[in-house]
Order: C-alpha cells, then structure tokens, then sequence
C-alpha cells in the first residue's frame, strides 16, 4: 500500500512535524536500541523526608507495629519442618500447636460455619498443645482437658511427653520403636547394628568356606 | 486492581499475617469472589491452612463472605483496606494527638484485633498502661472506657455488624453463615457497661505470688468462660472518620500557607463544628452562622466579632474558595468546601470559570516541581489555569524560551502528565491544517500518579525486606549479645564482664548494623511519606468519581 515503502519517504509521521515543534533538519536524538536502563541517573535529588517529632513518633510505631504482629496468633506460620531425624532437643523445644488449630478464639458466630475446624483428639490424656502461659483465654474444652490431665499428672508424667513425641512425628513411631529397642538390649551408646562384633568372621562362619584362608 | 495494587498488597499481607495469609489473599485478589474448595485446589495448601487464614482475614475485615442462593459461602477480598494496613501508624498517631495515651492504645488494640468487644479492648489498654506506671501505681478502668466513650462519641470507633438476634425455628437448619446487619443510627450506642478493675501488672520475677494466683487464675478462667455482659457487641475502628480528619487537617494547613494563622483557625473550628453533621462525601459542610462560629472559636482567640467577619469575607472572596458565602442570616452563613475535586460550577455568580482546586495545589504541583523543576511546574499551572494551549502560545504565555520550553512539554508528553489535542482545520484532518493543543487531563494524571505510588511504596518494602535479608547473621548475633546482656545485668555483672559480651560484636560489625539501622529507618519513614501522598490522590480521585 501507498506509503509503507522503506526508501523514499523514511522518518515521514502522519502528523505534521513542524507543528509539534520539530523543525526541518533538527537532530532528532538517535533511536533507543535497548530498554531504558535499570536506576535512570537522578536529574534532582529528592526533598528530604520531614522531620521531626510526628515522623520520628510514626516510625517508631511503624517499627512497633510489626513487631507486634509477628508476635500475635494472626500470624499464622507454617507447620514446623518435619525433621528427617529426630533430635534430643526436640522433646525441650516449645513447639508450635498442631496445624489445625486456631491460637485464638474467634467469635464462631460470626463466621461461616465451614471455617470452624475440629481439633482432633488423639488421645484421651492428651494435653492441650503447648500454648504459652500468656493466652489467658483458653478454649472451655482445652481448660477442661486441662484439669484431667492435672488430675492424672503424676501417673503420666512419662507418657504424656511420649505421647506429644508421638503426636509430632507420627510416622516415625516403627523408627523409634527400634530404635529404643536396640538400645534397651545393651544399654551401650552405640547403636549395634554399626557394630559389628566379629562373631562371623573366622572358620566357623559359613559364608566364608569357599575362599581360600591365608 | 492493577498490578502495582496487586503486588502491593500481597508484600503487606505477607509482612504482617504470614506467607499463608499472603497465598490465600493473593488468590482472593487475583481471582475475584471464590468459595473455599475453590480456594484450596488453587492455592494448594492444607484446607486447614486456608481455613486458619481466612478467619484471621475475616477477623481483620479484609476479607467479607456471602451466602450465595445456592448455598455455599463465597469469600472476596477487599483490596482497599488492605492497602490501609500502610496507614496504620497514622491513625495510631492521630488518635494520640485527639485523646493521649489511653486513645492511641485503644486505637492500636483495635486496629492489631480486627476487633474487639469494649470489655476486652478496655482490659487490654489498662494491662498495658499499667506495664509503663511506676510500682505500684495502676490504670483503673473507668479512665479507659471514658475514653472509649468519647472516642465513640466522635465516631472515630464504630459497631461491627452483629448476628441477628431472629430466633430460628428448631426444624429449619441454621444458615451456612450468618448475616450480619447493623443499623445506621445504633452504630455508635455504647452500651452501658460497668466496668470495674485496675490494670494487672504481669508479676514476671515474684514466685510466690506466681504460685499463690496459679490456683486462683484457674477458676478465675472458669469463671471468665462465663458470657461478659457485652457479648456480641464488637467495636471497629472507623477509618473514613480518620480520613475526614485527614482531610480537615489537609484543608486547615492550605489556609494557613495561603493565608494567615488566624485564618486558619476560623476554618479550623469550622470544619470542627461540622464534624459530625456532616455527611460522608457531601461537597460542603452545613452552613453556619457567623454567631455560631464566634461562639465556638478555641478561648485563646479573643478576636472582636468585626475581626471574625472581615475574616469570614476575606475567606469567601478567595479564589481557591475553601470558604463559601451561602446567605445572610445571622450574621452571614458560610460553609466549607470539603469537595477536593473542581467546585460546583451551578453555585452562585461569578463561577463561570471554575477554580482550580485546593487539591491540585496540594499534591500535584508539589510533586512536579521535585522531579522536573520549577519551569516545568510553571507550564502545568499555566495549563491548569488555561486548559488549551498551542506550543507557541505555552512558550509567551510562562515566558520560558522556546527551546526550553519544547524540551519540558516533551517530558511531561512522555510521562502522559500533559496530553495533544487535535483540532482539525479541515475534514480531512491534514497535519499542517490542525491545531495541536496540549493539556492536562487532570484525572488521568491523578491515577497513573497512584500508581505509581503504589509501585514506589511496593519497591521500598522489597528493598528493606532485602536489606534486613542481607544482614539477617548479623541482626541475630546482635539480638543475642543484648540477650546475654539483659540476663547478665539481671544477675548482676561486674561492668568488666559486660564490656566484655559488648565486645563480642567488632567495630566494623557494629558499623554495619548502624548503617542497616539508619536505612531502614529511611525507608520506613518514605513509605510513610508517600502514604500521605497516596491518601491526598485517592480521596480525589473517589470524591470526583463519586459527585454525579
């Protein structure tokens, strides 16, 4: 079509140049090549940042109020990262309550029905999650398993951390069966099953019997 | 939703709720109203994950449901008031200036719960008053709730919507999700509470009392279970109260530049009567009398009543017009144009041309001058004032040379602040026979400085996310050094042995975390900064699309 040839008529525009102020002959910049670079170079500084008591006061409590946040149940961090072995420091370690649970306690009426979410039982002596001291209130059923478990403390002192070892690493427990077992054989701090104690070595093993003894 | 306000959002979610929180309101925001098996296959996490987070958003008003006719609950996640969490500190700071520390704590637990019931709200801020008194001393609750009252007088808190009290017959089931109504006028009833107590001190180093209290707080916590006396009445803050304050606040502090101090308390008191009376979004203030205003000037101004009026006509005569003459009874009725956007050009004679407005004196020029220069601030006032103008007539008219001149419009061209307008001599629109005119579209400029606004304060928060990332080894060997020092002083160290665990952090580590310290603090204190600015486009840009 008229007018999309790329030799005479080069650098035309549909509208008429000189009226935008471009004169004929002026040098245009040259055309851009690349994309416009990362931190354009800054023509003017910028006006400093106001002051003063009000700015100083507003960011303290900007600083304040994130901290404050990270601290409240509303953040809701993820589930802790199973762990492929399990450690001595975890039995001390206040863990965060199983996932499904709510840290605080929300006015169900005012929520949608769906969103309530069950706290599964486990176990009937189970305690209540690790939630600190400082949560005043607790949920009636939690305060009342509370109680029993109090009732009970001194029976199942032992059992109950088993249970909460238990509860966190549940498909762990066949490990750690075995794991105490092989302990409780000996009672030595070597795990036997490193160890081998000799008894297959020499004349008397089987396996052997083909190879030539020197 | 553009992408900035997108990108906005998520980084704030994600700072203060958690990476949870984040996905599911990334998903709520990206994809519109969804229900929740929706929302679990599109943000794959656990559906016990996704329902913890959406009850922390609900609970934070971020986030509203809806019953849908065919039964299920749709969620849809309310993007403005995610970008308000910036605003936070303001609200907090205001509050402290209006009603002192017991206000900006209220407003603080407020604004941190989502909301609360005033039995809790009042019990919270007393525990923490109590915290910084001196031994011995403690915060009663009658101080509090005073407050509370006051701040729900003004209207700065309001009732949340409550359930329906409509007893439901035993057979239909109860509704997947409740409806909750509120009506206008029971808003801001507070209802009659006796509160008593004084503020509990949290006794961390006093065993005994430790053991002594475990046994009672216990049946004090079976005794709490019981319903307080508000239950189901939960207070919220109310934000558009604090963005009128803003606003007055804004429209005090361009009298007084424009004018004098004095002038700016006229206004100041005006717009102060009128807080309450006036309704959200209207153009002006009720009229008031100048008697009226005399009357309620602060005590420290003892100017005549013949002083008072010069002002009031000296106000009225303005050309920006912040102050309207609306008739003559008693003593003269004025009212305050709280429109930020052009005036209404119907209202009375002399208003053939409209005005420029109070908020393009605010914010817009302002901003221009800083990042191109004042001679380009003096071409978009001029355009402002005059609308069109030809190339030609823009170099005569701001007195700037024409090569200059061409060099500023291009720019501003560039960056879509001003706009050519063809007029065509002829039909067949030929170049050389139209009229190229340039002129600013005021709106459009408005929204594509929002955004980017909301690019810039998205970016400083990346930066100091990344900052604090950098530096993350350092921040931590630091924060346990004042641990072990705290615990040392505790028990009481020798100065050798603290200077010592001082020690542990060298020189240059210590450099590094003043620099950190010092940056972060810059940023923090822009992000503010471009806040306000963000405030001043956003309530122009809503009053203008809102006034028919």
């Amino acid at each position: 079509m008229a007018g999309r040839g790329r030799g005479r008529g080069r650098g035309q525009m549909t509208f008429n140049v000189e009226a935008v102020g471009i004169g004929k002959g002026d040098a245009l910049p040259p055309p851009t090549l690349q994309p416009s670079p990362l931190f354009p170079a800054l023509e003017r500084r910028a006006a400093p940042l106001p002051g003063g008591e009000e700015g100083e006061y507003m960011l303290a409590l900007k600083q304040e109020l994130r901290r404050a946040m990270r601290g409240l149940p509303y953040f809701v961090k993820p589930g802790a990262p199973r762990r492929d072995i399990e450690r001595y420091s975890d039995k001390y370690q206040l863990s965060s309550p199983v996932d499904s649970a709510i840290d605080w306690n929300p006015d169900w009426r005012r929520l949608p029905r769906e969103l309530k979410i069950r706290v599964r039982r486990l176990r009937k002596g189970r305690t209540a999650p690790l939630v600190p001291k400082q949560h005043v209130a607790l949920d009636k059923e939690e305060t009342i398993k509370k109680l029993e478990s109090l009732e009970k403390k001194e029976e199942e002192v032992t059992s109950e951390e088993e249970e909460e070892k238990e509860e966190e690493e549940e498909g762990k427990e066949e490990e750690e069966e075995e794991y105490d077992e092989e302990e409780h054989e000996e009672e030595t701090d070597y795990v036997l099953s490193y160890f081998d104690n000799g008894e297959s070595f020499g004349p008397d093993s089987d396996d052997n019997g083909d190879e030539a003894v020197y | 939703m553009t992408q900035a306000e997108l990108r906005l959002c998520s980084l704030l979610l994600q700072e203060h709720f958690g990476e949870i929180v984040e996905k599911v309101g990334n998903s709520l925001l990206r994809t519109g109203p969804r229900p929740l098996r929706l929302l679990v296959g599109d943000t794959g996490l656990l559906p016990d994950q996704v329902k913890k987070a959406l009850c922390v958003l609900i609970q934070h008003n971020l986030v509203r449901y809806e019953v849908q006719p065919r039964g299920s609950v749709e969620y849809e996640a309310r993007s403005e008031r995610i970008l308000r969490i910036l605003r936070y500190p303001r609200y907090i700071y205001t509050a402290k200036t209006l009603y002192g520390d017991p206000g900006e704590l209220l407003v603080e637990e407020l604004l941190l719960h989502g909301h609360l019931s005033m039995s809790c709200a009042v019990a919270r801020v007393a525990d923490r008053l109590t915290e910084t008194m001196e031994d011995g001393k403690t915060m009663d609750y009658s101080e509090v709730s005073s407050t509370f009252v006051r701040l729900a007088d003004t209207h700065f808190i309001q009732r949340c919507p409550m359930v329906p009290e409509s007893p439901r017959s035993a057979k239909a089931p109860p509704p997947p999700a409740p409806a909750l109504v509120i009506a206008e006028k029971d808003m801001y009833i507070v209802p009659r509470l006796s509160l008593v107590g004084k503020g509990k001190r949290r006794h961390s180093c006093d065993e005994e009392e430790e053991g002594e209290h475990k046994a009672k707080r216990q049946k004090q916590e079976g005794g709490t279970s019981e319903t307080p006396p508000d239950d189901g009445i939960y207070w919220q803050v109310n934000l558009e109260r604090f963005h009128q304050h803003f606003r007055d606040q804004a429209l005090v502090s361009a009298v007084a530049s424009r004018m004098d101090q004095t002038s700016s308390e006229v206004v100041r008191t005006m717009l102060r009567m009128s807080e309450v009376t006036t309704a959200s979004g209207a153009s002006h203030t009720q009229p008031l009398s100048s008697n009226e205003i005399f009357r309620s000037l602060p005590a420290g101004y003892n100017i005549g009543k013949q002083v008072l009026d010069q002002y009031l006509a000296l106000l009225a005569d303005d050309p920006l017009e912040f102050v309207g003459k609306s008739g003559d009874s008693g003593g003269g009725t004025y009212t305050v144009s709280i429109l930020w956007g052009e005036l209404d050009v119907t209202r009375g004679p002399g208003a053939s041309r409209a005005p420029p407005s109070p908020f393009q004196h605010l914010s817009l020029i302002p901003l221009l001058l800083r990042r191109f220069g004042s001679r380009c601030a003096r071409i978009f006032r001029l355009l402002l004032r005059k609308k069109h103008l030809e190339q030609k007539q823009v170099e005569d008219f701001a007195m700037i040379p024409a090569k200059e001149a061409k060099d500023m419009l291009y720019r501003m061209l560039s960056e879509n602040l001003v706009s050519l307008q063809e007029i065509p001599k002829t039909p067949d629109h030929a170049p050389s026979r139209t009229f190229y005119l340039y002129t600013v579209n005021v709106m459009a400029a408005a929204r594509m400085l929002l955004h980017r606004c909301y690019k810039s304060v998205a970016n400083l928060m990346e930066r100091r996310q990344h900052e604090m990332r950098e530096n993350k080894r350092l921040l931590e060997k630091s924060q346990r050094v004042e641990a072990i020092l705290a615990s040392m002083q505790a028990t009481g160290a020798e100065a050798a042995q603290l200077h010592e665990v001082e020690e542990m952090i060298t020189g240059p580590e210590r450099q590094q975390l003043e620099t950190l310290k010092r940056n972060v603090n810059k940023i923090d204190a822009s992000e503010n900064q471009v806040d306000e600015t963000i405030f001043v486009l956003e309530s122009f840009i809503e009053s203008t699309m809102k006034r028919p």
